[in-house]
């Protein structure tokens, strides 16, 4: 599995509420979330992603509230994996339950820079910054988390499990 | 090496003799919980079971809180969704507007969360019940699905900070200047992935509102998890809330902890967060003048009957400075009928404020109580971040109901005396 595209560069501490603002979680529709995504913050960033783009951010990412709807907007609107320093963890656990990659590597989320083109190989974990030339190796999920990522989510491994 | 409390409850929750920090379990749960917000989403995650129903109808809670009674059609909707769950599936925890609460005030109200129990509830602030010496963490809903479905969880057992509170506080001081202290010190992410158990001679000063207070924000400093050992208060608290049988746990002379802070309650100051994160705290002698336009006193974090009797002392026989609006929000229901039975709701009338049934509204932006552009807010709620309560350039100072009263009065941030 392998993702590309251009870099969405943010800083520490991005929080659930600026990823997607409480006025619209009277709403659930992926693709509804999707167009308010990150605007308290970037009110470019829905005209600009496309398809396959990435998120870079420095340290405690999708800090704050519980809200599933923060990954699920951050997917529905195009991003293929989201890289930082430090995920905050109940973020983490949402992104890997809905099949949102993402990777803590510590020195990419430093270096790598808004615009940017990057890969990601999600088997090797390594990363790429096709732009400087420049190769990271992301820290590897548990074997237990890879096994939810394989099954799509953790209700397909649930029911895999039987 | 011996076992924290936090890993102690983890193990017996798994069926292990032992456990430790970093190793991954399956734990079996006491408790799963959902809200207005993250319930619908959650419901339809469970439509994907191949097993149909739930593990334990007596062992969910449901509450509408966050967006009740219902702002709008879509919240109605949502609202409505979890209301035909709850019927299909007979859920005995479901709260309807009227018997309802703010999620982390009702449920020790209820007698629902006592010590030993591992609870996981889809919201931020599930970590309150840590107050009670039980092991409870928040997650998104598709663990909340899982969780109905299965009765179980996934955990990576965490390792732990240890806080020892000391002394007695002043008179005004309350778990909201502890805890902001605290984040204050070790920041957002001080306490990433991480229990945070607090422990010391201090604790015989703290009641069991302020300890609800501290462990509702160890999520504002990263924490998995805030735990307190159950002493005569908690003891107490349980007999008049719950008859549900508990088991107490308590860390081993021998546990290890990442970090240990000696927090001396004695010389706190009455504390304030500052936009646009917790940890960026000061105390109030030093604030300069803050002129504010809006007070909210409430939530899950400061709507209990302990924050309600301050606001009231403070409140009595004043009036709120003119032009401003404060908002006072008795988490549950039976905080709002003790208010009126006290006389705290002629009180807040007499003194200007509003009084607002249980709702998580102005807290997280939803209604009741939204700001402009500009506008400054001192909130005893939990979180500053840009654009929680409204506009992107209106502004959040996180303080205590003590602070906010007397800051209503003043028309600026002040401390209560």
């Amino acid at each position: 599995m392998e993702a590309k595209g251009r870099v969405f560069k943010y800083g520490d501490n991005v929080d659930t509420d600026v990823i997607i603002p409480a006025r619209y979680l009277n709403s659930s529709d992926p693709k509804e979330l999707a167009t308010h995504c990150m605007e308290d913050i970037d009110k470019d960033f829905v005209n600009n992603v496309a398809q396959g783009d990435i998120m870079v951010a420095n340290k405690n990412f999708g800090c704050g509230s519980s809200r599933e709807h923060a990954p699920i907007a951050i997917k529905a609107a195009g991003i293929s994996c989201v890289i930082a320093e430090t995920f905050a963890r109940i973020f983490y656990r949402n992104s890997i339950n809905i099949g949102l990659p993402i990777i803590e590597c510590p020195e990419a989320a430093k270096e790598i820079n808004a615009g940017d083109e990057v890969s990601i190989d999600f088997d090797s974990g390594v990363i790429t910054d096709n732009t400087t030339g420049k190769s990271y190796k992301g820290q590897a999920f548990p074997e237990f988390m890879q096994k939810i990522i394989q099954a799509n989510g953790l209700i397909n491994y649930i029911n895999e499990k039987g | 090496m011996g076992m924290t409390m936090t890993q102690k409850i983890l193990a017996a929750g798994a069926g292990l003799d032992k456990v430790e920090a970093g190793q991954l379990i399956m734990a079996k749960l006491n408790l799963v919980l959902g809200n207005d917000i993250t319930s619908p989403v959650a419901i339809h995650e469970m439509e994907k079971f191949e097993k149909k129903g739930v593990f334990d109808k007596d062992k969910i809670a449901l509450v509408p809180d966050h967006f009740v009674p219902n702002k709008d059609i879509k919240s109605a909707e949502h609202c409505k969704c979890v209301r035909n769950f709850a019927k299909d599936n007979q859920i005995s925890n479901y709260f309807e507007v009227g018997e309802m609460g703010i999620e982390h005030a009702l449920l020790p109200e209820k007698g629902l969360t006592v010590p030993g129990d591992v609870i996981i509830g889809a919201d931020s602030h599930t970590c309150t019940y840590g107050a009670l010496g039980a092991f409870s963490t928040g997650v998104g809903s598709t663990d909340m699905a899982a969780g109905m479905a299965t009765g179980e969880a996934w955990f990576k057992v965490p390792s732990a900070i240890k806080f020892v509170l000391t002394g007695k506080p002043a008179k005004w001081i309350s778990g909201k200047d502890i805890i902001l202290h605290i984040i204050g010190k070790i920041g957002v992410d001080g306490a990433l992935y991480k229990s945070m158990e607090f422990v010391g001679d201090g604790l015989k000063y703290l009641s069991m509102d302020d300890r609800f207070t501290i462990a509702n924000m160890a999520i504002e400093a990263g924490g998995k998890n805030g735990i307190f050992p159950v002493d005569e208060k908690t003891i107490e608290y349980l007999k008049e809330h719950t008859t549900r049988e508990y088991k107490v746990y308590e860390a081993d002379e021998d546990a290890v902890y990442d970090e240990e802070y000696v927090i001396e309650l004695d010389k706190l100051k009455p504390t304030v967060s500052y936009p646009h994160l917790p940890e960026n705290t000061h105390t109030v002698d030093e604030a300069g003048d803050i002129v504010v336009d809006q007070v909210v006193i409430g939530s899950c974090t400061n709507g209990r009957m302990e924050d309600m009797r301050i606001a009231a002392e403070i409140l009595e026989g004043k009036h709120i400075a003119k032009g401003m609006r404060c908002i006072i929000i008795p988490a549950t229901q039976a905080i709002y009928l003790e208010c009126m039975e006290k006389g705290y709701l002629k009180t807040f009338i007499k003194a200007g404020c509003v009084v607002s049934t249980p709702t998580c509204g102005p807290c997280l932006g939803g209604y009741m109580g939204i700001l402009a552009d500009g506008e400054k807010c001192v909130s005893t709620t939990n979180r500053n971040f840009v654009g929680r309560m409204g506009h992107i350039n209106s502004e959040i100072y996180l303080a205590s109901p003590a602070v906010a009263a007397a800051s209503a009065i003043a028309g600026r941030i002040v401390a209560p005396e």
